[in-house]
């Protein structure tokens, strides 16, 4: 068989795959976008678009991942940097910070609601020690901040760590030689963290961080639990559309539009953190 | 003042003892070689003072100050490392530039430095490429340039041009010895390149399992190996050896011939001589020519002499081929003598 054929052939089972389960409803989702009663239409956008919701949820969305994604960057690479640098219990840590990965988002919301709610541990906690007179409603409109903050919280503990085991990795693959040379050349711990841990690990960084604004985009479960309608966000009203309003057609198109965000942020990600020809390891 | 002091340093690394209690102090503007065989531990001494490594015992000296307790950066040296280590997301220039912008050097004096080094090494049209786009000689001269760009006090270099060709090879070899010498740096250059050694070095360290076997200048340690082992090292190719039994009154008697040799040894001893140290004569070894191997300048003859191999370097325009026999006898004043127990030279 001609060799050349040959990579296409192995990769065909993979993208009959993708073609059935991915393609497929894609199309069935933006054929459901496009439809109006008289042929391919843009009703559907402009109907959610304009909804008085829309901006809001946009918005909020939008601050989350750009309060979110950050702080779990600069606390993955901390962390991913520790880990790297230990010796015994290295694995041990590595798994004992990864269990939030293990946990599903909804469970994860619902444990940090434990934590907030009314009758929650905090209110106990500042109850027991006097800091209250009575048991607070954190999580009310009246407090936005804080509904906020808990579901900052709530994301930041959740899913750091899948940028963590990503950049553990990548960082694993920097050769100790030019760290060595770095040390030799008048670098400080710092400056080698700069000027060489940085630059090489672009690689993992565009992975970590394209797949962790993905999942910024796509936030709900934790939303839901902690903020329910008090934050809407661009997830919870496809979701709305699609079992309260019984509009697929509007679900479709909201579907549409994060798919359509997350294109734009994975391009700028990928050009930002891109490495030139000849400067790979 | 970058006078080098290594006072009993031992490395081990888990249960294998790589470095034996090195002593070796180095002037300020020498130029010392570390020459031995793969894996005798040159890297970890060169390391052990580039603060690399930590020694399991000992200490280092750089100038008047203790240094093994402190970090690379603080030390004053420049390393060029045997796999190069140059960075790969970095250009060439930055590469060479490295050191000077850590250092905070201004922008005008790290393109200058940086432009000097590349000529002197080659690379000058180099300088924008990163290091995937160059071969492996280009990399080692980058990682050469790095280093002199500092001008630091003390240079260390492991095997600096291993991977360039022979010619190119020559010309950096000089280079680097009119460039250091210019600057007054002190350096410790590990090769083991004989040739490489002999041409740069002030003085030159043989190295062998972890221990340094004899420390001084590159026709002492050709001319008056100190050990049996630096005699079968040093010299492309090495001495020949032959065991001499005394017969009394400082006479031994070596294959067929009985010979001259230090009084007072009533153990057997070991006969050497270079191989070109050998004249042809009536009253020498007597010699079978077994491989005869024209080199240009001259012809090198493996000969058997009393069932032990014996090499000898002759004339070019000799006709000598397989089967001759040939009577070689040692030059006046070039034998050494060895003493098979303790590998030390007795004369
Ligand atoms: N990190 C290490 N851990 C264990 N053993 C080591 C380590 N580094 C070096 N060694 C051992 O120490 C010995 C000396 O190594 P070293 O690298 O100093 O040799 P070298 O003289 O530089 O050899 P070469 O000429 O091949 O570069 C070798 O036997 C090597 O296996
Ligand atoms: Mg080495």
């Amino acid at each position: 068989m001609n060799v050349r054929y040959l990579p296409y052939l192995l990769i065909l089972p993979v993208t009959l795959f993708l073609c059935l389960f991915f393609i497929y409803p894609f199309v069935l989702v933006s054929q459901q976008a496009f439809s109006g009663p008289e042929g391919p239409t843009l009703e559907h956008f402009r109907e959610v678009v304009s909804y008085w919701k829309f901006p809001i949820s946009l918005q909020n969305t939008l601050l989350l991942a750009a309060v979110v994604v950050p702080i779990q960057l600069a606390l993955s690479l901390l962390m991913a940097t520790m880990v790297s640098r230990m010796g015994k219990g290295r694995d041990l840590v590595l798994y004992v910070w990864t269990i939030p990965l293990g946990i599903s988002d909804l469970a994860a919301g619902i444990i940090w609601l434990a934590i907030f709610e009314q009758s929650g541990f905090l209110n106990s906690m500042l109850y027991g020690i006097g800091a209250v007179s009575e048991p607070v409603n954190f999580l009310s409109y009246q407090n936005p901040a804080i509904v906020f903050l808990a579901i900052v919280l709530a994301e930041v503990w959740r899913a750091t760590a899948i940028m963590l085991v990503i950049l553990v990795a990548g960082i694993g693959l920097i050769p100790k030689e030019y760290y060595e040379a770095a040390e030799v050349f008048g670098a400080s711990p710092w400056k080698r963290f700069v000027k060489i841990t940085l630059p090489l690990l672009r690689p993992s960084l565009q992975t970590a961080l394209v797949l962790r604004v993905i999942l910024a985009f796509e936030v709900f479960a934790v939303v839901a639990a902690l903020g329910g309608t008090l934050f809407p966000v661009l997830m919870s009203e496809t979701y709305a559309y699609q079992f309260d309003l019984l509009n697929s057609n509007a679900a479709a198109a909201m579907a549409l539009i994060i798919l359509g965000i997350s294109i734009v942020s994975t391009i700028v990600i990928l050009r930002a953190l891109r490495v030139p020809k000849g400067a790979r390891v | 003042m970058a006078q080098i002091e290594i006072k009993g340093v031992a490395k081990q690394f888990g249960s294998y003892q790589a470095l034996h209690s090195i002593n070796l102090s180095i002037s300020d503007q020498e130029f010392m070689v570390l020459l031995g065989a793969s894996g005798c531990g040159k890297t970890t001494l060169l390391r052990i003072v580039a603060g690399l490594e930590t020694p399991t015992e000992g200490e280092v000296w750089i100038g008047d100050r203790r240094v093994d307790h402190l970090p690379p950066r603080d030390r004053g040296i420049a390393m060029v490392f045997q796999n190069y280590a140059v960075f790969p997301h970095l250009t060439v220039f930055e590469n060479i530039g490295f050191g000077l912008r850590m250092a905070k050097v201004s922008n005008d004096e790290v393109k200058r430095r940086v432009e000097r080094n590349a000529e002197l090494m080659h690379i000058e049209q180099l300088l924008a490429r990163y290091s995937g786009e160059l071969s492996g000689g280009q990399r080692q001269r980058v990682a050469v340039a790095r280093a002199l760009a500092m001008e630091p006090d003390v240079i260390l270099m492991d095997e600096p041009l291993s991977n360039l060709d022979a010619l190119l090879r020559l010309e950096m070899r000089a280079e680097l010895k009119g460039v250091l010498a210019e600057s007054k740096t002190t350096a410790i250059y590990v090769t083991h390149d004989q040739v490489e050694a002999m041409s740069l070095a002030d003085r030159i360290s043989v190295m062998h399992q972890g221990r340094i076997v004899q420390s001084a200048t590159p026709v002492e340690v050709y001319r008056n190996p100190a050990e049996h082992f630096v005699a079968g090292f040093i010299g492309n190719p090495p001495m020949n050896f032959l065991s001499a039994v005394p017969e009394g009154a400082g006479r031994y008697r070596v294959a067929d011939k009985v010979l001259d040799g230090p009084n007072g040894a009533s153990e057997p001893l070991v006969f050497a001589i270079r191989p070109e140290d050998l004249t042809l004569s009536n009253d020498g070894f007597a010699a079978t020519v077994k491989i005869v191997e024209p080199l240009g300048p001259h012809l090198l003859a493996t000969c058997d002499v009393a069932g032990t191999m014996f090499r000898a370097i002759l004339d070019s325009d000799m006709t000598v081929k397989h089967g001759d026999k040939l009577t070689l006898a040692p030059q006046d004043g070039r034998v050494r003598w060895f003493d098979p127990e303790s590998q030390r030279a007795v004369a």
